[in-house]
């Protein structure tokens, strides 16, 4: 259970970026981040493991305080919260395999992590993990050789062999071509039902988050103006949210034709 | 329908866990590397017990630098003076030198194929020896003073912007040649017009660069009797008067640090 | 008439000055080089070293008893390898004190970018000669010094490799759970390593011209012999030893220059 109270962050430039932002999400829940961009969904989500900081109110995973942690208790609230990124933060010159490996650190000392020689169980963890988002096959080819979905992908699999509890994806398909998004988005949906882990995904496209999502938020100025389940979620409520009606921007499809 | 699954499964299964990529060509280089750094070890005698049964030594030496004799400032200030004329006639008469040079080692604007291949080969060997070996030669030659050090530092300037130009003029667009070309120019207008507006700013960043290395080079081309204010690293250090040849040392590094800084805004501002 | 006016755009009134202020350092550079001191000598040394160029003293190449271009040439690769080896080492640390990236507070990498900017410039033979105090002649002194003179540069182009990896992958272990060192170790260093291996043959490459200058003042080397032919005119000699460097150098090049190639 992930629990924002009063959450507000002000930049050092004294802009807003979320004003009292209050927020419970359930275990197992996938839920989609929608608003404008520069409405604070990055901001929120990075956030809730503390990529940055917040000015105001407190944050609490699974009853520990992520607001108030420090050093190693950070960083083990932080294992068990994966983050999938917009640009996939993969190392381009190693391999795969690696990188998936180098979701399991928080489980070890730093000597044997810095030695590279990972237990067994990690390696078979990996493979697993590969195999689930469907591309073992290329466990030792360069990152870099890989295309933008297969990437992304393999970044899925870092954060499944980190054994994360959450999964925090920010903008995920926002540099994938439509056909991918979907592989994307069908993987991060087959994960939080087999494995149940709670799913947040901030989405530019309103009609991918109709498709995946259990529950809705809606941002606009750093500030929750909906929160729902998708029944609720009409194109007149998103016109509301995004203060006009809604255009070719916001739907996926309607972009590709 | 089935069927055709299970197989699809068991292909996948197969192919799912590819074989890790061999290790040998990993531990060759190692190996090799390895091997390079133990002979070198042993050819050059490196022992570094010897560093530390020798430190105090060296200790006892920067000990006796300081404080630096100041009132030696005097009588170098002279030599530092001619270390900066070297670079600078050096740097200038290499400069000129080295425009046709570039135009003949270009690939796009060489006059002949064969005058190309001729001179690229004399530029590289020419940029394999060190400035210091240069001078050296210079000095056997012409004796000892500043002329042999400016020599050697025209040599090595022509080689370095000789080089430096040549990769930019490859670059270059061909479109106003191709115009002046078409408008009846001849070779010297085309590089004139066509060619010089295209590379100035940068031609003039490598001369000052080339010449905030002169200055460096310049400072120690004494110590082969090539001028300078390397001269005196000698006279210093023979008659065991460290504390001269700190103050040496300061004032070639105040110089060289105050050379740099210019040149590097200079340069900031030209490109 | 009509006739439109456009005036041509002015060029500063100080260029002028710019011009004058140079043409007055040159008449000081010139004036203070005497340029009459040279030995009448001169054409016939030039003869001789032309003649000693062409007819070089091949025997000298191999001698059974030591002391010949070989093992001279054998000797400067060896103080350049390891010199480099050195350098490339100790300048990881000094890379990671400069880098902006890694040391947020300014002042912090601001030393470390100065430090190195000093170590830089101070010359690689003044070092040698420091170090020859130290060791004693030989080539282990010209080790030291090209060791420690090209951390200045490496240490700088390392700090530069550093400051222009991709955030991301850190961003993303940082969110795994990773400690300082993890983070370097699995985001930072396989993005910099290649670059840094790249940047250290390109010092080999300097070094191992630096190298056969370093026996002129008794730091190991075919420089040694080399200055010895010189004082003691012994031009074919010369010859055979310019031409051995030029070879060695120009193979070395070709070789770095391939595996350069191949590293990024």
């Amino acid at each position: 259970m992930i629990e924002l109270r009063h959450v507000t962050k002000i930049y050092p430039n004294a802009t807003k970026g979320l004003n009292d932002i209050n927020l419970t999400i359930q275990e197992g829940e996938f839920v989609a981040i929608v608003g404008l961009s520069g409405a604070g969904k990055s901001t929120l989500l990075r956030s809730i493991n503390r990529l940055h900081d917040i000015s105001e109110g407190e944050i609490i995973i699974n009853g520990h305080s992520i607001t108030k942690a420090k050093g190693q208790k950070l960083r083990l609230i932080r294992r068990n919260i994966g983050m999938i990124f917009q640009s996939f933060n993969l190392v381009k010159r190693s391999s795969v395999i690696r990188n998936v490996l180098a979701g399991r650190v928080g489980y070890h000392s730093t000597l044997r992590t810095l030695t590279g020689r990972f237990p067994k169980l990690d390696i078979e963890l990996a493979f697993e993990a590969l195999s689930r988002v469907n591309i073992a096959e290329k466990a030792y080819s360069r990152a870099d050789e890989l295309s933008g979905g297969q990437q992304q992908r393999v970044a899925i699999a870092r954060v499944l062999a980190q054994e994360a509890k959450i999964i925090l994806a920010d903008e995920p398909v926002a540099s994938l071509d439509p056909l991918t998004t979907k592989q994307v988005m069908d993987d991060l949906k087959k994960i939080n039902l087999e494995l149940g882990i709670t799913t947040i995904v901030n989405l530019h496209f309103i009609d991918l988050a109709r498709t995946y999502a259990t529950r809705i938020i809606g941002l606009r100025a750093g500030e929750v103006v909906f929160d729902g389940p998708v029944s609720e979620a009409t194109d007149e409520r998103f016109a509301e949210i995004y203060g006009r009606p809604l255009g070719q921007d916001e739907l996926l499809d309607e972009a590709v034709v | 329908m089935s069927l055709h699954i299970k197989m699809e499964t068991n292909v996948h299964n197969q192919s799912a866990r590819p074989k890790p990529p061999g290790r040998i060509k990993h531990y060759l280089t190692a190996v090799l590397i390895l091997a390079l750094i133990w002979g070198s070890s042993r050819q050059t005698d490196a022992s570094f017990a010897e560093l530390f049964t020798g430190m105090p030594n060296m200790m006892d030496l920067l000990k006796q630098m300081f404080p630096p004799r100041w009132s030696y400032f005097d009588n170098i200030v002279h030599g530092m003076l001619e270390t900066i004329r070297m670079a600078l006639i050096g740097t200038t008469i290499g400069t000129i030198v080295a425009i046709p040079v570039t135009l003949l080692c270009a690939s796009n604007l060489a006059p002949s194929r064969w005058l190309y291949h001729l001179s690229r080969l004399l530029l590289n060997l020419v940029r394999t020896i060190p400035d210091l070996l240069l001078a050296a030669i210079f000095v056997s030659v012409f004796g000892l003073g500043p002329v042999p050090g400016i020599l050697a530092l025209t040599v090595f300037t022509v080689g370095l912007i000789s080089k430096l130009t040549y990769e930019l003029l490859e670059t270059i667009d061909r479109g106003p040649i191709e115009a002046l070309t078409a408008a009846g120019g001849n070779y010297i207008q085309r590089i004139v017009y066509g060619v010089v507006p295209q590379i100035q700013a940068n031609f003039m960043s490598f001369v000052l660069y080339t010449f905030e290395i002169n200055v460096r080079a310049a400072a120690v081309l004494g110590l082969v009797g090539a001028g300078g204010i390397g001269l005196y690293y000698e006279a210093t250090l023979g008659f065991l008067e460290y504390d001269k040849t700190c103050v040496i040392i300061l004032f070639t590094l105040a110089v060289v640090l105050l050379i740099d800084y210019a040149g590097t805004k200079l340069r900031e501002k030209l490109l | 008439m009509n006739q439109v006016m456009i005036t041509k755009p002015r060029k500063s009134p100080y260029r002028w000055l710019v011009y004058i202020a140079l043409l007055a350092v040159y008449i000081w550079a010139f004036s203070g080089i005497p340029f009459t001191g040279i030995k009448e000598t001169a054409g016939t040394v030039i003869q001789s070293i032309a003649r000693g160029l062409f007819a070089p003293d091949w025997d000298y190449v191999y001698l059974p008893e030591g002391e010949d271009l070989l093992r001279g040439l054998l000797d400067t690769l060896a103080i350049s390898v390891l010199g480099t080896v050195i350098s490339a080492l100790v300048s990881i640390p000094f890379a990671f004190w400069a880098a902006t990236n890694i040391n947020r507070f300014r002042p912090v990498s601001g030393t470390g970018k100065v430090t190195l900017s000093f170590v830089r410039t101070f010359p690689e033979l003044v070092m040698a000669l420091l170090f020859i105090k130290a060791v004693g002649p030989g080539s282990f002194a010209g080790v030291l010094a090209l060791g420690l003179h090209s951390v200045g540069m490496l240490g700088k182009l390392y700090a530069e490799e550093i400051e222009n990896i991709d955030r991301g992958p850190s961003e993303a272990l940082l969110a795994a759970g990773a400690n300082r060192l993890q983070l370097l170790w699995f985001a930072v260093l396989p993005q910099v390593l290649p670059g840094f291996l790249s940047i250290s043959l390109l010092r080999f490459e300097i070094n191992i011209r630096s190298a056969t200058i370093l026996g002129f003042i008794g730091a190991g080397g075919i420089g040694t012999p080399l200055i010895f032919a010189l004082n003691t005119r012994h031009w074919d000699r010369v010859g055979i030893i310019l031409l051995g460097i030029v070879i060695m150098i120009t193979i070395i090049d070709l070789i770095s220059g391939a595996v350069r190639k191949k590293l990024v």
